[in-house]
This record gives C-alpha cells, structure tokens and sequence, in this order.
C-alpha cells in the first residue's frame, strides 16, 4: 500500500459536482455531516452540457419532487431561467408539467454560489483515483497532523474549512465489532496522493469517467464540453468488485446566433403568466422579461446529404461501443429509423442571456465536421449559420444500478453510494433527483437510521430508482410518465402534500414550510366535503346564473361538487352559487377541483394503489439464503439472488420472477417465521 | 432494510374474495366451486335462493349444508345445487367459505364461476386456497415445503394446460388486440411526453379511438362467444325436448337414441336422480336431460306442467318443441312460446330452438306458414312423422349446421374455453368500455390511457405474458421521440 502524504478527515466525499452531486452534497452538509465534494473543474459546477432546459415532461414532476424534499434544483432553475412554459395544460393534470429554458451560465455559477455559502461544505478540485475500504486505510502508513478535531457525530456541525488534517478517529470503530462481512468505505484518495478520510462517498460522475467524443472520424478522450475526463475510479470500481460498462450520449451544435435567420422560423414563446418550480419561491418574482425559442424544420435535402455520409458515422460504422439512448436519438438515426418522415422539427434555444450562442435541439450528431457544416446549412434559416460548438457523441463509463440497493447504496460496499448518470439514467433531473436521495441516505446510514425509500405509488423518483435498480435496463434510462403506474396521484402540483413529509424527517424541510403543507391537507378536504355537502336547488335565479355560463339547467338539487364536474363550469366560475365559501388560496382550489373533477379515476388508483402496497411493505430480510427456498424455479432463483429485492414487490417485478415464485418465497418467509417465533 | 413491515402482521389482511372449482371440472360427477374471502356469503347469497326462490345464504348457520338453486341476473335458475356456508376461521381457508357443490360439467360449472366471479370475486391462482389455508395457520408448519411443491407444481401445470387449450387463432387474435391496443396508447403516450412535436396529433383523436374500441370489442365478444360455443360443444349440447303430451317426445327420444344408444350416462343429482343421456346427431353431441321423465310419462293422461317445462328449458342450450301439427297450436303452446322467447334473448348467440312440426302423415291444422308465425324465433322448423320417420333424416343436418359441427369438429381444442382465459378477456371488454365512457365525458387522453393500460394488462394475462416495459418499447420504436 502506497504512503498517503496527508489525510483529512472529514464525514462523506461526493465525487462529482454535476447536478448528482450538488445534491448530494448540499443535503449532506444540510444535515450536519462535513462533506467534501471534489470536481475536475470548479468551473463546471452544475454545469449543462446537453440542453438547456430543465423540467420538460415528468422531469418537470421530477425537479417538483426534488424541491418537496428540500432539494435545490427548483429553486436554482426559478433563480436563472430564460423562458419557461406549462407543457399539455389542455389535457389532463397527470401529465401538466413545467419546463424552463435556462441561462446556462447563469444556473452553474448560481449553484456555485449555493455550495460555496453552505456550511459543512466543501469544494474540493481534484480527480478521486481511489475509493479505499476499512482495511486499506487501516494498512496505511499515515502521516498525519493532529491538530484536527473528531469525529462527528450525530447533529453536530462543525464547519469543515476546521477539519484541518486530523487522526483519523474512524480507526477506532474499525476496532468495533463488525457489522457484517463486507468491505467498508473509509475514505477516497485524489491524484495528488492526498487521502480523505470520511465514512461514506456517493460516486456522481456523470458522463465524465473514461469518457471519449466523437465527431466523425475524429476522437478526442476528454469529457463532456471539452472538460477534461476522468480514469482513474474505472480501476478503484474494477477492485472494489463493482463492473462497469459503457453508454453513450449526443448532443447537437451550438452556434452563432446572430448567424441565424430567425424571419424564417416560427416564434416559440413562453408563457404568459409563469408558474415556479420551487415551492417555496414566489409566484411574483418569476414574471419576468422571457426570451423565445425558434421553430424550423429539416427537409429531404438534411436526409440526402445524411444518407449520403452515413458511412462516415462513428456509429453506422462501429466505431462506438456504446449503448445510446432511443428518445435522444441523433439526427442520423432519425433519419435511418424514420425514413417515411419528411421533416424532423428543430428548436433553436438560446443558451443564455448574455451569449450569442445557441443551441440546435433536434439535432445532435456525431458526423464529421464538413457533413455537420452542411447539413445543418439546409435547415431554414440555418442556411449561413456559424457554428461555436460542433455536435458530438460521447461515450462514458457507467454501472448497472443492479448493483444497487433501493438506498442507492452498493450491494457490495457498505458507505459507497451512487447517483445520476453513473447509474445507467440520463438528464439533469434524474441525476440530481438520486443525488438528493443518495446524499439523504448517506446520512441515515452514518446515523444508523433506516434508507429513505420512496414508493412506485408515492413519487416518479420512486419510480425511477426502482426502475434503475430492479429492471434490465439496455440503455441511458430517462424519466416519462407512462413509467408511472399510478401518474394521476403522482402530479406535479401535489408533490408537495406527497413528499414534503419525508423532506420534514430527514432534517431538508423546515416545521414552518411543513406546517403549512398539514394546514394545506386540511383545508383542501375540508373545503373538498363541503363542496359535495352543499346542495343548489333548481331556482330559477340559478337557471340565470347557468344559462349564463352555458350550463343546462338544473332538474333537481345537486351539489356544488356535481356542478365543478360539469366541463363548462369551475370551482372559479360557479362562486355566484356559493357565497358561502371560505377565502382559500389558488394551490388549495386547485386541489380541491382536481379532487372532485376526476374523483373516479382517482379513486381507482387509489385502491390499486392499496393492493401495490400490499407486496410491497412484505419485507424480504437480507440474510435470506435463497438456496434454501425448495420448489423455486431454478431462473428465479438465480434473479433473486442477483438483485436481492428488499420487499415481495419489488421480486414481483424482477423479469423471470413468476407469480408462483412469489407465493413460494411468501409461504418460505411465513415458515422461517413460525420457526423464528419458536 | 427493515423487516418490521414483515414482521407486524402475522395474517395481514386479504381483501379480496376469490373463487374456483375445488374438484376438477369433469363432464360427470358432482362439481364444486369454492368461494372463499370477506364476501364470500355475501356474493353467494345474491346468486342462490332456496326451494321458495328465498335469497336466505346470509340467515344460513355455519356449517350447515342446504338444497336450493343458483340463479343468473335475471333470476332464471342455472341449477340445482347444495350449497355449504362456513364462517371464518372455521373453514379450509380460515375465511368465509362457500361451496356450491354442483351437478358437475364443464360448462354448467364454468356458468356458475362465472357468476360468482361477476358478482365480485377474483379467480383464484393455483393453489390459492391451500396458500390461505397455510397463511391462515390451517396447515401445519411442517408441511410448508410440500404446500410450495404443490403450488409450484399446480402453477405450472395450470400454465401449461391454459397454453395448451389456447387455439392458435385466439392467440392469434388475442395478439393482435393487444398490439392494437399498444399502438394506441404510445401514440397517446408520445404526444404527452414530446407535445412541442406531436401535440397536433391528437385533434380528433377521441373520435378516432372510439371507433376502433367497438371493433375490438365487437372482436372480444366474438372471440367470448366462440369460446362459449366451442365449450358447449365439447361437452355437449344441454338438449331438453319439450311439448304438449302426445305430442310425440318419447317417440322422438326413442328415434334419437334407439339403435345407436352411443353413450348413456346416469348422472346422480344431488337431490333427485335424473338420466341423462348422450347421443351424437350431426356430428354433434347432445345431452338429453331427464329421459327418464319422458319416457314415465307417456301416459296420455299426463298433464303438462308449465313449470317443470321452463326448467328444463332453463337449463338447456338447445330445445326441440315438438308440435302435433295435426291438432294445432293451443293455449298451452302459446304459453310455451312466450316462455321460449324470454329464455332465448337472454343468450342469443347461444340458445337455439327447433321447432318440430309432428304427424306430418295427418291432415295438418297448423304448416309450416303457421308455425313462422306462431314463432318467429325459431332457429329451424321442420315438418316430420315419428310414426313414417319422415323428415327426421333432416334434424341431423339441421343441427350440424347449427353449430358449425364441421368447422368446429376439425379443431383440436375449443376457442377460448378457459374460464381464466374467459375472465381476462371480459377485464379487457370492461376497460374499453371505460375508455368509451371516458370519451363520451370529455376526458383527455391520458385518462383514456390508464383503461387502454389495463385492457392491454387484461388481454395479457391469457398469452402468460407481463406488462414489462412494452409501452416505452412500442413509443421508442414508432415514434420518433426526442428534440
């Protein structure tokens, strides 16, 4: 074992400051635990490589959910935007969801400022070479000051600019009684030779590690936006035991905006009245001056100059290994895949305020250069553009989050977590909505609580991760709400009253903003009974106040609920009827006319909802040997013992897992009680 | 991970009800379906009345056994039977339990299951009972490992027998639903999620998938029908004969079954004893209820009983009314007529009658003309002697063609005659009449998708196969997603 020149010892290492790991980091330091996060570059904090947009379908839900448990996307995004519009408002409240285009610069350097003012916290730039485990850095032979301070416990709060460089004091629990078997984290090791010691590391390493661009013929190892890539945590992955494999991501040009000829293309504004994504910002401080995006298409010329260099693409030629994603597909592959259509949309989006530079999205590419310059001057109002940025594939190494726990812990190290695109998903939201999850349950695990676990049926981030950990998954995994079973309870105007309780437990939430959500769940049933308790009769002054808003009269007495139900009429439209009604603010009206309008479907999920929860709180104990179980199939249980399900329902979900196996497993878990018992 | 959510109940609360024969579905023998769950008795007391026609189940004591009949919506009886009431935990399962012992059959016993599982129970899994009997601390801990042998086995053994009696061309037409019905829902699907591209698509859309959910469920009814058909078919035809006395029924008995008396089945009822007996007629196989009763009462003082008539008639899929066409068309066939007409709405596609003009040798008071219009409902009318045998010949054919016997006879295996395969398909029919009902309210289309969703899951469950990630898979790969 090599010699560690110094060591500082601090509570958790995030590796990583993508939007993973600002997560991580800041709910870490949030809690009171000495957090180090470590960058390439600090100028890449929360950068955004891809697009510039945050939210979008489900991810918008995404970025809410983040915010309910006292993340910090949301209100970074409300800080730094540019435009931002309310998607599918004409259909039903499941799939509303908020999207922002955001002023790049303006977001990384806005959650710099977040992290820099954090207590507890720590900015470190420096590439991790090495996770070391307990008995590695027993092994060391330290060199240490010992000026330092403790360990830290529980709630305490000690800033880490004091750390300074210290004994390392997680030696004597080393000296405890084991908790298990397994190798524990103890530490990370940077290029320099310099040792962290801490208790747990949450690996957020976004596309970066090994990670190679394509454009074309031409390969260049570096990371996303010419950042320079990663290596060395690909080996310290290889000795820990955790395998690695490679995925792949595009992304388009970036050009000259003044280069463009926007007479040619259609206006895409925002909205007129902007909604926040944070919770907690206010309405009034979001209206502000938007900026448009553009709309153009690609034409058969943009196919024929595509078909025609096809053999000059890095992937129609082979050079990639990678497995890229569907729904980002390049525009090679929408051509090849999608022949029969004549036109591809474009959107052009600026990438920030104070930059000429704009982004071409609908168009990634990892062509060479030339055929780029040319394809994209076919596209209206392209035909002179210049381009700042060409499009490039890239390559990266990641895991299979099969190897996960649904804590986001490793199976195989105790204190190693992981998040955001090192798991196999892609985007900024399903990235920094692990990142919180695993920076909450780093925590819990030092205090020796249980993992934050949120359901299928409670939150899309509970779908996700349970998506990431339990499914096979081929390809970079994004976020849609058709992966939400129960998507009509998990809307992005609720999250609050769905999550902010967790947020509340875990230390994120304070008791005045959750407070108000315990008041906001009262007066929203309260108003939600009344609304169906008050009966109209069939006057005639109310036949004048319906006729007058185009609703058929009443034949009998009906409730105020039943009239809300009518598709014509509101909760808004119908206050001549109801002078009795209380003052409510528009969140808590909204949720009562949701309440009542789709009460059925609502409903239906809700009791589908109670038989999901009924597999899925049957606990399966880690110490189970599923060698032991008779009658199982022997597929099953090979799947079993691979992923390792913590409850019945997530077994149910694991493929090659049948409904007979289920009944086996529940009838052997019933038995070994029985014996327990005895 | 914590095991408290495991470990705090020790028999957590089943809600739901489930049911399904508890002796194999023979075509002889008694039958009995079990009924076990929370509403067990309840389910079953809106389906039985007692000798009075009473719906009494709920004021049934525990363990007490009871003669009575089960009956279908409209309160006509589907059969005798004896029913036991048990009450939790003094039951097999330690729930409430029902057993409706039956006179056996497939298709009598495949009718009250699916009775049963309308009035809100869930078909059981293989090997369910024993699971909640085992869960319900009923079997003993030490026999756990053969209680998972047994339900291993008998799954797979139900999967395998469900497979096998799949017809190729229902899976055929199972597949393609379901393809129909993925198209549709990632078309809605990739509206949703990419609406700066695709949100134009939908105008009009409503309209365009109430269509196609009548054709599939117009194909669904279809595929349910046969199914129902093919069931009948291989167990054979419930077949009553019925008619004024001396109007020739124990002559055409006789004709039907004298020289080839192909199969005779005494079947012991519960309560009474009836002979049933089996012959083939076109290439088709008839059960001829209670031929003793026929034969008995040849007497020509025999008086017809309206009643007992409507019961065999009930519990028939085919009737053959014989008519003296000598002595017309009186009162009493009147009566018999109405009464045929009501049994026949009930299940169209399914019940058919013949009528048969007799003692074409004598002077007719009522032809052929007459009887049309006498009754219109007729599926076939045939004018015979039983004394000359004169145009029986004919009854044969008119039979086989009927019931398709040479289309159906060269299948190895009747449609859709699994009661699960069944069950599912009826889920599916349900869904897309929600989805039609949700577009009559005005609804968007993601609420549309979340029936589409379970209509696909429904006709999923016949081909063995699980949701997975189909939906993400199909919008993927038809539409171009992605800015």
């Amino acid at each position: 074992m090599s010699k560690a020149n110094y060591t500082i010892e601090t509570d958790i290492c995030v590796i990583g400051a993508g939007h993973a790991g600002c997560e991580a980091a800041l709910a870490c330091s949030r809690l009171g635990f000495r957090t180090v996060i470590f960058t390439m570059n600090v100028d890449s904090i929360a950068m955004m490589p891809c697009n510039p947009h945050i939210g979008g379908s489900s991810k918008g839900h995404l970025v809410r959910e983040i915010d309910a448990l006292g993340g910090e996307m949301g209100k970074n995004i409300d800080k730094t935007f540019l435009q931002s519009k309310m998607l599918n408002v004409s259909k039903g409240p499941a799939v509303h969801s908020l999207r922002a285009q955001a002023d790049k610069a303006a977001y990384s350097q806005a959650m710099r400022a977040v992290l820099e003012k954090q207590e507890n916290l720590t900015i470190r730039q420096a590439e991790v070479t090495d996770i070391l485990t307990q008995p590695e850095v027993e092994a060391l032979e330290l060199f240490a000051d010992d000026s330092g301070g403790h360990s830290v416990f529980e709630g305490d709060s000690v800033s880490s600019g004091n750390a300074g460089f210290s004994e390392p004091s997680a030696s004597s629990e080393a000296s405890g009684p084991s908790r298990t078997e397994k190798p524990r984290v103890a530490g990370v090791k940077i290029h320099t030779g310099m040792v962290y010691l801490c208790r747990a590391v949450i690996v957020c390493t976004g596309t970066y590690l090994h990670a190679r661009c394509l454009v074309g013929e031409s390969i260049t190892e570096t990371g996303p936006g010419g950042m320079q890539r990663s290596t060395w945590l690909r080996d310290a992955m290889g000795k820990l035991g955790i395998p690695l494999r490679r995925f792949k991501t595009g992304t388009p040009a970036r050009m000259d905006g003044r280069t463009l000829d926007y007479s040619r293309m259609k206006i895409q504004p925002g909205d007129p009245v902007v909604v926040p994504f944070s919770f907690s910002t206010d309405p009034a401080d979001v209206q502000i001056e938007q900026v448009p995006c553009w709309l153009t298409y690609t034409n058969e010329e943009t196919h024929d100059i595509i078909r025609q260099n096809l053999d000059r693409s890095p992937i129609y030629a082979g050079i990639i290994e990678g497995t890229g994603p569907r729904y980002c597909p390049s525009i090679e592959d929408k051509v090849v895949k999608f022949s029969d259509k004549i036109r591809h949309h474009v959107f052009i989006e600026p990438e920030g305020r104070f930059t000429n530079e704009v982004y071409v999205d609908g168009m990634s590419s990892s062509m060479p250069d030339d055929v780029q310059q040319r394809m994209y001057r076919t596209v209206p109002g392209l035909e002179n553009c210049v381009i700042v940025k060409n499009a490039y594939a890239i390559e990266y190494d990641c895991i299979n989050a099969n190897q996960l726990k649904l804590s986001l812990e490793t199976k195989a190290v105790d204190g190693l977590f992981c998040a955001g695109q090192f798991n196999g998903s892609s985007g900024y939201e399903e990235a920094a909505a692990q990142g919180l999850i695993a920076g909450i349950n780093a925590v819990n695990y030092l205090r020796g609580r249980e993992p934050l676990i949120l359901e299928r049926s409670e939150a899309y981030i509970g779908v996700l991760i349970d998506d990431l950990v339990t499914k096979d998954n081929r390809e970079p995994y994004r976020m849609m709400t058709s992966r939400a079973e129960y998507r009509l309870l998990l809307r992005q105007d609720n999250a609050d009253l769905r999550l902010r309780k967790y947020g509340y437990e875990a230390g994120l939430i304070t008791q005045k903003q959750y407070d108000y959500v315990l008041y906001k769940e009262e007066k929203i049933r309260e108003e939600t009974e009344r609304l169906k308790k008050v009966k109209i009769g069939a006057a005639a002054s109310v036949r004048e106040i319906l006729k007058s808003l185009g609703s058929a009269p009443l034949k009998t007495a009906c409730s105020l609920a039943e009239l809300i139900c009518r598709p014509e009429l509101s909760y808004e439209k119908i206050k001549e009827l109801d002078p009795d009604r209380p003052a409510l603010s528009k969140d808590i009206v909204e949720q009562v006319e949701i309440n009542i309008r789709y009460e059925g479907y609502i409903e239906r999920q809700k009791k589908q909802v109670r038989q999901f929860e009924k597999l899925e709180h049957r606990k399966i104990p880690s110490r189970i040997d599923y060698d032991d179980v008779g009658s199982l199939r022997n597929e099953a249980r090979q799947k079993l013992k691979e992923f390792l399900p913590s409850s019945i329902g997530q077994a149910s979900r694991i493929s090659g897992v049948t409904p007979a196996d289920i009944t086996v497993l529940l009838i052997y878990l019933e038995k070994n009680r029985g014996n327990a018992d005895k | 991970m914590a095991e408290s959510g495991y470990a705090e109940k020790r028999n957590p609360s089943r809600e739901d009800t489930i049911a399904a024969a508890a002796t194999a579905m023979s075509a002889a023998g008694i039958g009995i379906i079990r009924v076990s769950g929370p509403d067990a008795v309840r389910i079953c007391a809106g389906l039985y009345v007692n000798a009075k026609g009473e719906h009494d189940l709920i004021s049934h004591a525990a363990n007490t056994i009871s003669y009575g009949y089960i009956t279908d919506a409209a309160g006509n009886r589907v059969d005798e039977v004896m029913v036991s009431v048990f009450y939790a935990p003094r039951s097999y399962t330690t729930e409430d339990t029902v057993e409706i012992n039956s006179h056996g059959g497939m298709y009598l016993m495949g009718r009250i299951l699916d009775l049963v599982l309308k009035a809100g129970a869930r078909l059981a899994e293989p090997g369910e009972f024993t699971k909640r009997a085992f869960l319900g601390g009923r079997i003993d801990l030490s026999r756990a490992e053969a209680v998972m042998d047994l339900i291993a086995s008998q799954n797979e053994f139900a999967r395998k027998t469900a497979l096998a009696q799949l017809e190729g061309s229902v899976c055929g037409a199972v597949q393609e639903l379901r393809a129909k019905i993925l198209y549709e829902m990632a078309f809605i699907e990739s509206a949703l999620d990419d609406p700066d591209t695709y949100a134009g698509d939908l105008d009009g859309y409503p309209d365009r998938l109430d269509r196609l959910c009548r054709e599939m469920q117009e194909k669904m009814e279809g595929l349910l029908e046969t199914g129902e058909k093919g069931e009948i078919l291989r167990d054979g035809i419930r077949t009553a004969i019925i008619g004024r006395p001396n109007a020739g029924k124990s002559s055409l008995l006789n004709s039907l079954t004298g020289t080839e008396r192909a199969i005779v089945t005494e079947i012991e009822g519960t309560t009474r004893d009836t002979l049933e007996e089996s012959v083939r007629v076109g290439g088709v196989q008839l059960r001829l209820a209670d031929t003793a009763g026929i034969r008995d009462t040849a007497d020509p003082v025999e008086k017809i009983g309206i009643a007992k008539t409507k019961e065999a008639v009930f519990r028939s899929e085919l009737v053959l009314y014989i008519l003296d066409a000598a002595a017309g068309i009186t009162p009493e066939d009147l009566e018999i007529a109405g009464m045929l007409l009501s049994w026949k709405e009930e299940i169209p596609s399914i019940r058919k009658c013949i009528l048969l003009l007799n003692k074409n040798d004598l002077p007719a008071v009522a032809d052929t003309d007459a009887a049309v219009s006498f009754f219109p409902a007729a599926d076939g009318i045939l004018s015979c002697s039983m004394k000359t045998g004169e145009g029986l010949d004919r009854l044969g054919g008119m039979i086989g063609e009927m019931y398709q016997a040479g289309e159906l006879a060269h299948q190895e295996e009747p449609l859709l005659t699994n009661a699960r395969h069944r069950e599912a398909v009826r889920g599916a029919l349900q869904s897309l009449s929600l989805v039609r009902e949700g577009i009559r309210a005005g609804m968007s289309e993601d609420f549309l998708a979340i029936d589409l969703m379970d209509a696909y899951a429904s006709l999923g469950k016949i081909l063995g196969e699980a949701v997975e990630d189909d939906l993400v898979e199909e919008i993927f790969s038809r539409f171009c997603m992605g800015k």
